[in-house]
């Protein structure tokens, strides 16, 4: 198992009440920004990554947001580059870079295989089709999203691996010299991680492709079903999926003791957490889903894409207009929290309590790259490196241990979509679901 | 009440739905970016002087998705093959918000087509001053909101009013969709279409709009008549972006009063 270390790289010192009164951190406006904080964390959070490093993670993740203090990853690459140079041994993870958003495939091609190049083929690419709000920042036709997804991946692969000069007329993109000086280290080309919260068309696309997928913090349940589809799609495909398919993240904060990693912990949805990354209208904009999906969220009353029901997309939207009880949003945010460590989506404590935990998530999901999300909010440098060095000092060989004894192999190590399956063979199962059951029935 | 027909016609490589009503010359009428209503009062009223021709843009759910069909010029091109095919002849138009950017598109490209040219609320200038308001940027209920100012306006109850169906849901983001596909960016304006209409010489039009408009603000109406300076402007009260159902007797008193003299 390859185990990773992410943060998604928050700006921590925007007034919470200015985010719960937008009703998402996207869109709240940068006059809040101070150059001097800024500067300080993206800085420290290089420092994380090298220390992650040095306490013997396997590898470090980066990720891409605009316009949004949630994430400060807004040019990725940059970042990438950096780690590039001031690591040794991690793989450097990207999930990823959102390809319909940037527009510019070929540039793309050459930026990677420049960090794979100073990395010495450490980087490990993913791709994402970027956020509905994303395509607000960036202007990018919601409706054209996963063609110019498809497109670009298509591009870039045939940039690293046809020799060129070539001529490209598609689509969307258009170059009429395509000849990138700069080709990855790695032959043929980096590894491609997907990330994902649990959208069978990208599913479907990674198995079609034998590219790991890698579910953000999604619940147990709906894992197992789309794991078991991906397993299924790879049978059609004539390969056995196995853990070197599956990667999970999960958000993790560690300290010394449970009362204060609960008291930290609670910054998971410091401004509303992850699902207040964004409000619906930027969420969800029109053309950016499938006609499926939208059939599917207009038909179920319970239904819900990034936790956006047709209720919500059906409601006004909009920043709130009318006085916000802070404290009644903030009781509801804890009640939130509380349930998703229930539901083991968020884990908060000491060693202790959490190395069982992991254990069981693996047990059930069986993958082969497992990331810890670090906090989100107003926790200083100082506990965020202490949950860290927990993690990276008693988590991290617990459950390289444990991964080992239940046989989960990663992706770097076995290929994923080389264990042939011939016609008519039964596949083997990628979840336990009697494992999951033990979990539900506690 | 008129007779109305509705069927699908194999034209221009495409299965388009078609609705046909009443009797007189063919009056084309372009649906806004939402999608045909429905049979309204200013319908039914135009009917008795004029064979409706309604066509559902392709991707609004009754008539698929063309793949090629890119912006609205290209729109425009496709509707000229359907008027073409059809036999229709020289025809009067009627465009709605992005309808009458289709309708101006057509005219650009071929004045000749029109005997008159109607743009309500006409999407498709760079307005001179304001912006065109990003119903991208809305949920569909917030969009709806937008797109009236009388909201205790009869029709707009009928056609907008209650809970929304899952149907209706659908409908909506599959117009929304389409909408966003063609006229995404820049947004809902064509730069080059003011030269072009330029161009279309003594092409007799009417620019409607609703005086209380925030969605398609006085500065499309201004960019229109600047490159059609020989348009007529008539201003509906009490209406905002819809004034067909907002207004409904002032609506129907000028386009009668344009279209049939």
């Amino acid at each position: 198992m390859k185990i990773a270390y992410f943060t998604e790289r928050p700006y921590r010192w925007v007034d919470e009440e200015a985010v719960l009164k937008n009703k998402a951190f996207f869109a709240v406006s940068n006059e809040n920004f101070d150059r001097e904080k800024a500067s300080a964390d993206y800085n420290h959070y290089l420092d994380e990554a090298v220390y992650a490093e040095e306490l013997g993670f396997d590898a470090v993740c980066l990720n891409e947001h605009h316009g949004n203090p949630f994430c400060m990853g807004s040019v990725m690459n940059v970042e990438a580059a950096i780690l590039a140079r001031i690591t040794k041994k991690v793989n450097i993870v990207l999930i990823g870079n959102p390809l319909p958003v940037i527009k510019h495939p070929l540039r793309m091609a050459e930026e990677l295989a420049e960090i794979d190049l100073i990395s010495k083929g450490r980087l490990v690419t993913g791709w994402v089709r970027g956020a509905g709000s994303e395509q607000f920042f960036n202007n990018a036709n919601p409706a054209y999203n996963r063609e110019m997804f498809n497109e670009a991946h298509d591009f870039i692969i045939q940039a690293w691996t046809r020799p060129g000069p070539w001529r490209y007329e598609g689509k969307h993109f258009h170059y009429r010299h395509v000849n990138p000086w700069a080709l990855p280290y790695q032959k043929p080309y980096p590894q491609m991680w997907i990330p994902g919260t649990l959208s069978p068309e990208t599913v479907e696309w990674c198995a079609d492709h034998a590219y790991p997928y890698i579910g953000l913090g999604t619940s147990l349940g709906p894992t197992c079903d789309l794991w078991d589809f991906y397993a299924d799609e790879a049978q059609k495909h004539g390969y056995q999926a196995g853990s070197e398919n599956f990667g999970y993240l999960i958000p993790t904060f560690l300290a010394d003791s449970e009362a204060k990693a609960q008291e930290l912990g609670s910054n998971f949805v410091y401004g509303g957490g992850q699902g207040a990354f964004s409000r619906p209208e930027h969420t969800l904009p029109s053309g950016y889903n499938s006609k499926d999906a939208i059939r599917n969220l207009s038909k179920q009353p319970g239904g819900s894409w990034l936790g956006i029901t047709r209720d919500k997309l059906g409601a006004a939207g909009g920043a709130a207009t009318e006085a916000v009880d802070y404290d009644e949003v903030r009781k509801k945010l804890r009640a939130g929290l509380d349930k998703a460590q229930r539901n083991m989506q968020i884990l908060i404590g000491t060693p202790d309590t959490v190395i069982p935990k992991v254990k069981k998530i693996i047990e059930v999901i069986r993958p082969g790259v497992f990331s810890f999300f670090a906090v989100q909010g107003q926790v200083n440098n100082e506990d965020r490196m202490r949950s860290l060095q927990l993690l990276g000092e008693n988590v991290v060989p617990a459950i390289r241990e444990h991964a080992k004894s239940l046989g989960l192999v990663d992706p770097i190590t076995q290929n994923p979509g080389l264990n042939k399956l011939t016609n008519g063979t039964a596949r083997d199962p990628v979840v336990d679901r009697a494992a999951l059951q033990a979990i539900l029935d506690a | 009440m008129a007779q109305i027909s509705e069927s699908v016609v194999d034209v221009a490589d495409a299965q388009l739905t078609l609705i046909r009503a009443g009797s007189g010359k063919p009056l084309l009428i372009l649906h806004d970016e939402l999608g045909y209503t429905g049979w309204m009062r200013w319908n039914e009223a135009l009917s008795k002087n004029h064979e409706l021709v309604i066509p559902l843009q392709p991707g609004f759910g009754a008539s698929p998705r063309q793949d090629w069909i890119m912006s609205y010029r290209d729109l425009g091109g496709f509707y000229q093959r359907v008027i073409r095919e059809l036999n229709l002849g020289k025809v009067n138009v009627i465009g709605f918000s992005a309808g009458a950017y289709i309708a101006a598109e057509m005219a650009a490209a071929n004045p000749d087509i029109f005997n008159k040219m109607v743009l309500v609320a006409p999407l498709g200038l760079k307005p001179l001053q304001g912006e065109i308001m990003d119903m991208f940027a809305f949920t569909i209920k917030t969009h709806l909101i937008h797109t009236v100012w009388n909201t205790e306006a009869p029709e707009f109850a009928e056609i907008y009013g209650g809970g929304m169906s899952p149907e209706q849901f659908e409908l909506f983001e599959d117009a929304r969709s389409e909408s966003t596909r063609l006229g995404w960016e820049p947004y809902m304006y064509n730069p080059s279409l003011g030269h072009l209409l330029k161009g279309i010489g003594q092409l007799p039009t009417q620019l409607v709009w609703g005086v209380k408009d925030d969605f398609s603000p006085r500065g499309c109406i201004d960019a229109y008549k600047q490159a059609i300076p020989g348009a007529q402007i008539a201003e509906i009260a009490e209406a905002g972006h819809r004034p067909e159902i907002e207004n409904a007797d002032a609506f129907i008193a000028a386009v009668k009063g344009f279209l049939d003299t």
